[in-house]
């Protein structure tokens, strides 16, 4: 047989005159593809910004523990603290958790503090006095409020505080701010009916990175019923949640692979009566048997490559122009307030090419096999 | 036209779509960079730990805050409430097979 040219047209031959069949299996490929893909793109993106952020946070967030749980840590513990060698800047946290049974969803109210008023990402200002308060994009919208405009929360004893929203956080900023209600400390700490000298935990940098584990191992022994919570755990946590391993998304990967398969193993356990005539003819003709597997190897291609491509470029549309429509409610759970799904198109090639070779490589190969059986066979008998 | 040149045509038309594709997304993580810096900054000056992903409960807004046995911490051999928990596989235990 004379050129791959020759052998690629009459390859599209072949798929045409079963145009029908093979275009419900490109179909199938290119939606197995994209939501493969999808589910990538979108854990990816996802991941690689959280991860940015938080590689910002602090060193070690130190808990204190009582009776297995975390309870409010005593400022005092700063003294101590700030006495073991390396570490840098301490810091109190006041914030706690706020049911709204109006709007069933629930808020993270959090103290202010002299830093936080540079920050940039706000409409408005960040709160002053005990009256005010910075509110999230999510929790402004679900309230329906605005700038000036008053918002209520009821405390423990039944006391309804008003506060003026003089901030909002910025909707680009809502993957961190979503559900704030951002508060002065005397209006957290009265707001939780905290004792005065109490936080909710500390947070504490140290000077040289390498040596955070080693103050780590001091904090706890100084303070036994303390949990040092370390950034890179922090960090773990999130590479583990949006892992690809985990939950959903692993049944949804798993499920879409094992029907492909399925559709795989069905292809290469045996060809049906027609092709194996066909190459039976075709050997029966003059064609070498490398030939009919170059013949084969190109049906298959087309059919993969046209499938992967078209898959790739669905599931890109789908997750970075749609913001992944189809699988944000999985994503979404039972969350009242999440923030608008927007996945910065981090991509990263190592991926797609894992995809590559985990779908397009077998459906190939799972062509080419069977046609290797029937073409190494005397035509006579394949014709039979 | 023949087949191959068609086939041809649309393989590169599709590669095309792809590298644009690509190039448009690293593109847009440069042009959204300042804000990613302010979004760090922002992290920082707050001393964030968490992404406000899903705030149906302790567990799932905060995953780093939250207590070793967090998916179960409600009572004892309570079954995992929200599907925000099933994303969050359980944490490594040390010696724990």
């Amino acid at each position: 047989m004379k050129g791959n040219g020759r052998i690629i047209e009459y390859a599209l031959s072949t798929l045409a005159r079963r145009k029908f069949k093979n275009f419900s299996v490109a179909a199938v490929f290119s939606v197995l593809i994209a939501v493969l893909s999808s589910i990538l793109f979108l854990t990816h993106a996802y991941k690689t910004e959280t991860l940015k952020l938080l590689d910002n946070s602090p060193a070690i967030i130190l808990q204190n523990m009582s009776g297995g749980r975390h309870e409010l840590i005593p400022t005092e513990y700063i003294k101590t603290l700030s006495g073991i060698a390396g570490v840098g800047q301490i810091a109190p946290r006041y914030w706690g958790y706020y049911y709204d049974s109006l709007t069933s969803a629930n808020y993270t109210l959090m103290a202010v503090d002299e830093g936080m008023q540079d920050v940039k990402l706000i409409e408005g200002r960040m709160p002053q006095t005990d009256t005010e308060c910075a509110v999230g994009r999510g929790v402004a919208d679900l309230r329906q409020a605005g700038l000036k405009d008053d918002f209520f929360l009821i405390t423990g004893a039944e006391q309804s505080v008003n506060l003026k929203i003089v901030g909002i956080f910025t909707a680009n900023s809502a993957i961190l701010t979503n559900d704030l209600v951002v508060m002065t400390k005397d209006g957290l700490v009265k707001f939780f009916n905290m004792p005065a000298d109490r936080a909710t935990d500390i947070t504490i940098e140290v000077n040289n990175p390498a040596e955070v584990s080693m103050v780590a191992r001091k904090i706890r022994h100084a303070f036994p019923n303390s949990r040092p919570i370390l950034k890179s755990e922090l960090i773990r946590t999130y590479d583990n949640i949006f892992n690809w391993r985990g939950g959903i998304v692993l049944t949804m990967f798993f499920g879409a692979i094992a029907a492909f398969m399925i559709f795989v193993w069905d292809k290469a356990t045996g060809i049906n009566a027609q092709e194996r005539q066909e190459i039976g003819i075709l050997k029966a003709i003059g064609w070498e048997t490398s030939d009919v597997l170059t013949l084969k190897f190109w049906e298959g291609a087309v059919v993969a490559i046209c499938s992967f491509f078209t898959g790739l470029i669905l599931a890109y549309v789908h997750v970075f122009y749609f913001n992944a429509q189809f699988l944000a409610p999985v994503l979404k759970g039972w969350s009242v307030l999440f923030p608008r799904f927007e996945p910065m198109p981090y991509i990263d090639i190592y991926q797609i090419f894992v995809l590559f070779f985990l779908t397009v490589v077998p459906y190939v190969a799972a062509g080419v096999v069977p046609s290797w059986k029937a073409a190494i066979s005397d035509p006579d008998v394949v014709m039979r | 036209m023949s087949k191959t040149k068609l086939f041809a045509g649309f393989i590169f038309l599709e590669a095309a779509v792809l590298a644009a594709l690509y190039i448009g997304s690293v593109s847009r993580v440069q042009l959204k960079e300042p804000e990613m810096a302010l979004k760090r900054r922002m992290v920082r000056v707050m001393k964030l730990t968490d992404v406000a992903f899903w705030t149906e409960a302790r567990y799932t807004r905060h995953p780093s805050q939250a207590d070793f046995f967090a998916p179960f911490q409600d009572f004892p051999s309570s079954v995992d409430h929200f599907p925000a928990g099933s994303i969050a596989p359980p944490l490594q235990i040390h010696g724990a097979r």
